[in-house]
């Protein structure tokens, strides 16, 4: 009789219960102190980008001012002008888009496919060849920055894109978020596929692969936001400026710009952009693809 | 041994069809599988089974970075290494600075994460500001800070001498450049972590919350009694990526100091970096890359057993 009440008040109480969360009473002091609270913390972890963007539309002479102004007297884009006439940055932006396209693709093929090998189907070795992959996981590229690139020079591969994108291509531990996933899905489909007459590589594209798209997508997202942003091995595997990545190219422009801020906070800004909106319009997408990715454990 | 094939088929032709059928013949069952994996298997082998062999191979030579002379020299390199006093002071500003950044980045990626999990705009505004940083490159993070950190008409000393008080020259001077460089990092990276944290958080099914709403308990004790146990595994595997992600610390420092003022933040991996291209010494660079090496691999392997033995037991 008792769990018999509680559970039908436990319904009735989902029921009204708005979104998810702590089911709070509504309006109390605390809740709107915790909702100004991180509002306010927001805005200070805004601060530093509106500042950015607020120096790159000042006219030089006014970045330089004291006591520090909040809002541009006169509002120019005169530093975004200068900084595009340069031309190397569009360069630059060319160059990470294809790096990053190219290094999302072909880790999402290659480690699906291993995926798929690691998970599905038995040969020989796969035991132990598994176990040095996750061994793999262990080895920080940072570490192998002076022993590949020996090898890049061996191949002729120092400047050119392939030098930039195939060390960032060797993801194990993509392959093992993605064979976990695998293992989940039940083999059901598969079979199916199979009575069917599919081949196994068809059972990856047209099973595999739409089953596990928000996983791909989180894979999809985080490689390429790595790839974009990546500094130490593009910046060590590029010496040519007409090769060099946004991240590395705009090491240079501190120099290049002497003092003048403006000019720099506005490549800054144009460099961080991309993905900014890039995030602002697929926020839904990365926050729930993290979840998905069973990277929280 | 050679008539088994035949055989094999023989046996397996006029078996009921509840199996569903093989394709193609049974090397491909046995063997196929292998070709799934070698295309990551070959760049896996090209691109970090080979640099990490060579690496260690390099370690004993005494090898330029044109790879023009090699000279054995056995342990020489290792010996010079525990002797040399940079070795241990960058190891030591790397480990400080992860001992400095590790704390905060977990917990305001915490707290961040418990005031963002809300439905509407204000949820999308604040995961939009707390994640925002994350998404940039190191150097458009490091123009931003150097310009706010800028003595004179920065952004933190315009505000400390509107203040009236004095103003400090954050990147050169010793004791306050590195923690320049931890709050920066912290405002740049803990979106990660605040992601993992809210990904874990949605994951608790709202009628736990809603059953201790109906017991009484208040919305403090639910965070306390509720969602602060059942984050600790997440937590365990945050510190875990956490402290790895820290020791590897590199582009900021290189970007914000270049390692000074007089060395005072120079990095394990820029001492890596300045041996191989700066002073081309190839043998000595992948003896330091070696032993930090063990460095990451020990610090992860106590973690995993620290914090991963649960789910290791699963």
């Amino acid at each position: 009789m008792a769990t018999l009440t509680l559970s039908s008040r436990a319904s009735r109480a989902s029921r009204f219960s708005r979104g998810s969360g702590p089911v709070q009473p509504r309006f109390t002091f605390a809740k709107v102190a915790i909702t100004v609270g991180s509002v306010l913390l927001a805005l200070l972890w805004l601060v530093p980008l509106l500042w950015a963007i607020d120096t790159s539309l000042k006219p030089e002479p006014e970045t330089t001012q004291t006591p520090i102004t909040w809002l541009p007297g006169a509002p120019t884009i005169d530093a975004y002008r200068n900084v595009l006439d340069q031309g190397s940055i569009l360069r630059w932006f060319l160059n990470s888009t294809i790096v990053a396209c190219l290094v999302t693709t072909l880790t999402l093929v290659v480690s699906t496919l291993a995926a798929y090998g690691f998970s599905r189907t038995t040969f020989p070795g796969r035991r132990v060849l598994f176990g040095i992959l996750i061994a793999g996981i262990l080895v920080p590229p940072q570490v192998l920055i002076v022993p590949l690139f020996q090898e890049m020079t061996g191949l002729g591969l120092v400047d050119t894109y392939w030098g930039i994108v195939l060390p960032q291509v060797v993801a194990p531990v993509m392959v093992f978020v993605l064979k976990k996933f695998f293992d989940g899905v039940s083999r059901d489909y598969e079979d199916a596929a199979r009575v069917d007459g599919a081949t196994r590589l068809r059972i990856v594209w047209s099973v595999m692969v739409p089953m596990s798209r928000p996983v791909l997508g989180a894979v999809a997202i985080f490689t390429f936001i790595g790839a974009w942003n990546n500094f130490l091995w593009p910046f060590i595997v590029t010496t040519d400026p007409a090769m060099m990545t946004i991240p590395v190219g705009l090491a240079n422009v501190q120099g290049s710009y002497g003092l003048r801020y403006a000019q720099i906070m506005a490549s800054a800004v144009l460099g961080g952009l991309p993905l900014l909106v890039v995030f602002a319009l697929f926020q839904r997408q990365v926050v729930r693809g993290v979840g998905d990715a069973g990277i929280k454990g | 041994m050679a008539v088994q094939t035949p055989t094999r088929t023989g046996t397996t032709e006029p078996q009921p069809t509840r199996q569903p059928p093989r394709n193609g013949p049974p090397w491909t069952e046995k063997w196929g599988g292998l070709f799934f994996v070698a295309p990551f298997g070959v760049l896996f082998a090209f691109f970090l089974l080979w640099p990490t062999f060579s690496g260690l191979w390099n370690s004993f030579f005494n090898t330029s970075l044109a790879g023009v002379q090699q000279e054995f020299l056995g342990l020489a390199n290792w010996r010079e290494m525990f002797g040399d006093p940079a070795v241990w002071d960058s190891l030591q500003n790397t480990l400080v600075f992860t001992a400095m950044s590790t704390p905060p980045l977990v917990i305001i990626a915490l707290v961040m994460a418990l005031l963002a999990n809300r439905k509407g705009l204000l949820g999308w505004f604040l995961r939009f500001s707390y994640f925002a940083p994350f998404v940039m490159p190191a150097t458009v993070v490091t123009l931003i800070w150097v310009w706010i950190y800028q003595p004179g008409f920065g952004l933190v000393n315009g505000l400390l001498t509107a203040g009236g008080s004095a103003e400090i020259d954050w990147l050169n001077t010793e004791n306050r450049a590195m923690l320049a460089v931890v709050i920066t990092t912290v405002w740049w990276t803990v979106g990660f972590n605040f992601l993992l944290y809210l990904a874990a958080l949605q994951g608790i099914p709202d009628q736990v919350y809603e059953a201790a709403a109906i017991d009484g308990a208040s919305g403090r004790q639910q965070l306390f009694r509720i969602t602060l146990p059942l984050m600790s595994r997440t937590t365990g595997l945050i510190v875990v990526l956490q402290l790895v992600a820290s020791l590897k610390i590199f582009d900021q420092i290189y970007l914000m100091t270049d390692g000074g003022p007089n060395y005072a933040t120079r990095p394990i991996i820029q001492y890596i970096y300045e041996n191989g291209f700066t002073s081309y010494r190839i043998g000595y660079a992948s003896a330091i890359s070696y032993m930090f090496f063990l460095v990451i691999v020990i610090v992860s392997i106590a973690q995993f057993r620290l914090f991963g033995g649960r789910k290791e037991a699963n």
